[in-house]
């Protein structure tokens, strides 16, 4: 079963890419002058030939990895999920998405859970951003095994993808024995017919932990869990939406432009069902340590299950 | 060089202005100005410079060419055309809708495209990138870049600089296309970018300066950035903009408007004029 260890998935995410460059010579791995807080400082102690600090400049980063690409290699550019997607986002839109080039972006300390910094490194904004790039993959993997697949998917698929790393230590609850990760596919944790739940990254581990407290109250909250938001997982949405009739959505991301409104333009489009999104209200975050930022914006599992509750009950 | 193959690029980069009028005058919109002051470097790098293949436009080992300045693609598209990338009727559909053709290069659509500029800044970015790549993989290929002298106000430019002499890219050479005129006025007026030299210089650049019209010169400058190791190259090209054509010359009007009938007749007489003159020497 899943160990028991808290990793943060920006580690998490290092060490994959440490692990397929041993086998993929084509991985290049550039950072803006944060190797040691996105981990990508874990591939440059391995292949230092291979890695190369842009120092603080990602816009240029951005660019010269869509340069990489263009000559054939495979390039990661890692930076704060802050300045990745909104310092470069036109180098992204530009240099990467519109020629389609084979670069990864990833975003680390995304959402209120970088803490202490405070609101200017608190990207909330990123997922957003990045899904109304047309091409864009994005994806934002919720614990330790999710992030090692998800990271070997993203180097597997030719084109750009958005990653999305978090900065917090959280606990896996994904089984490695039988835990299988597919792009686009989003994953029924918990069956059940009284509301769907369907979150993304941390978020969804506290909402697992929610759903099974609830599940003792006689509430059935089936949990998808939403790793790739785009391209988002139609049919999972959509039949949740039919066989429960009442949807809500959780995401440590505003809840504009996030997990929420990509569900939101699913099921309207498709089969109407109440949404209601949890994620941060549109506002800015503050500092403070990430667990009582977690609790301030009620994104802990004692928060959720009285929100999924209220969402059960509202049919 | 001798004369008869400095007049044979002559006629070539001639050529190329006219195929720039072509397109712009046909999409009644585009670039004028600037795609007629970097003709001649555009035909310099692919007729004399540049180790490329029109029959295979992706081979790996290839120089590449990013045009930063990507709205002066239209003397650029022509310069492919002639060099045999695809057909020269192309221009007359140059930003139409399902054209190959696009207003800003896509490398995507168009053989010979190395990368998809448009936003300004940004291709030089990736060609370090490209220079970066060939570096990582012991290839010799050489990466070709043009800037327009406006275009240098851009930060991006100076972080790719700075990267540039960082990562030693000496098998990076970039143009700046010092036509001295940008959308709102001089360059000088807008916001003045001097002393060039002196910066790229101090970012740790080779720098040379010429006449971005004298193929003598650009072909000097090509061989001497050559033999410079362990650092890039920028090349700064002094030019005309609207260059080959009287009534555009010198302009600011003519950066981004395409001629009207009367005056693409009359642009297209004197280069013709010009081409008839060069081949009667011949």
């Amino acid at each position: 079963m899943a160990e028991s260890k808290k990793i943060a998935t920006r580690e998490s995410f290092g060490m994959a890419l440490c692990e397929l460059a041993k086998t993929n010579e084509d991985i290049v791995v550039f950072d803006a002058d944060l190797a040691a807080a996105t981990k990508t400082s874990i591939f440059k102690k391995e292949f230092p030939e291979r890695f190369f600090d842009c120092g603080i400049a990602e816009g240029n980063m951005v660019g010269v990895a869509a340069g990489l690409a263009a000559a054939g290699k495979i390039p990661v550019a890692a930076s704060f999920a802050m300045f990745a997607t909104g310092r470069a986002f036109e180098q992204i839109r530009n240099s990467v998405a519109y020629p389609h080039l084979n670069v990864k972006i990833a975003g680390s300390h995304a959402g209120i859970s970088t803490g202490e910094d405070g609101a200017t490194h608190q990207c909330l904004e990123d997922i957003g951003i990045m899904r109304t790039i047309p091409g864009m993959v994005v994806i934002n993997p919720a614990d330790h095994y999710e992030m090692m697949a998800a990271t070997k998917a993203a180097i597997e698929y030719d084109g750009p993808v958005y990653i999305r790393l978090g900065r917090l230590a959280i606990e896996s609850f994904n089984d490695p024995e039988t835990y299988t990760f597919e792009l686009g596919k989003g994953i029924t944790l918990l069956d059940g017919d009284d509301v769907a739940v369907i979150a993304t990254g941390l978020c969804v581990n506290e909402a697992l932990k929610a759903c099974k407290q609830l599940k003792e109250e006689g509430i059935n909250a089936r949990l998808i869990n939403i790793h790739t938001i785009k391209p988002i997982d139609r049919e999972i949405i959509v039949k949740a939406a039919k066989e429960t009739g009442r949807i809500i959505t959780i995401e440590e991301h505003n809840v504009i432009g996030g997990l929420g409104d990509a569900v939101c333009s699913v099921v309207s489009e498709e089969y109407p069902v109440k949404v209601t999104k949890v994620g941060v209200n549109d506002c800015f975050g503050y500092s403070g340590p990430a667990l009582e930022l977690l609790d301030k914006f009620e994104l802990t599992a004692p928060h959720l299950a009285k929100k999924i509750k209220a969402a059960a009950q509202d049919k | 060089m001798d004369s008869s193959e400095i007049k044979q690029l002559q006629i070539l980069a001639t050529k190329a202005r006219m195929g720039a009028i072509l397109g712009t005058f046909c999409a009644k919109s585009g670039h004028p100005g600037g795609s007629l002051s970097a003709a001649d470097i555009f035909t310099y790098l692919y007729f004399k410079e540049m180790n490329v293949d029109p029959k295979n436009p992706k081979w790996e080992d290839r120089d590449r060419f990013v045009l930063s300045k990507g709205h002066c693609c239209p003397s650029l598209y022509a310069v492919l055309a002639l060099k045999g990338y695809f057909e020269w009727d192309e221009l007359t559909k140059l930003r139409h809708v399902g054209a190959m053709l696009q207003g800003h290069p896509d490398m995507k659509g168009t053989p010979g495209i190395d990368m998809s500029t448009g936003s300004l800044g940004q291709g030089i970015s990736a060609a370090c990138g490209m220079a970066l790549s060939a570096k990582i993989s012991n290839k010799s290929y050489r990466v070709y870049s043009v800037l327009g002298d406006g275009e240098v106000e851009e930060g991006q430019v100076w972080e790719a600089a700075m990267f540039a002499a960082h990562n030693k890219l000496d098998n990076l050479v970039i143009f700046v296309d010092q036509n001295g005129l940008q959308i709102d006025g001089t360059v000088d007026e807008v916001a003045g970018i001097e002393p060039l030299d002196k910066k790229f210089e101090s970012f740790g650049f080779e720098v040379f300066k010429i006449d971005g019209h004298d193929f003598n010169q650009i072909e000097d400058a090509l061989n001497k950035a050559r033999e410079v190791k362990g650092k890039p190259v920028a090349i700064l090209a002094k030019t005309v903009k609207g260059k080959g054509v009287s009534f555009m010359e010198n302009q600011v009007g003519w950066h981004g408007t395409a001629p009207n009938k009367e005056q693409y007749e009359q642009a297209t007489a004197e280069l013709q004029a010009e081409i008839d003159r060069l081949e009667g020497n011949c």
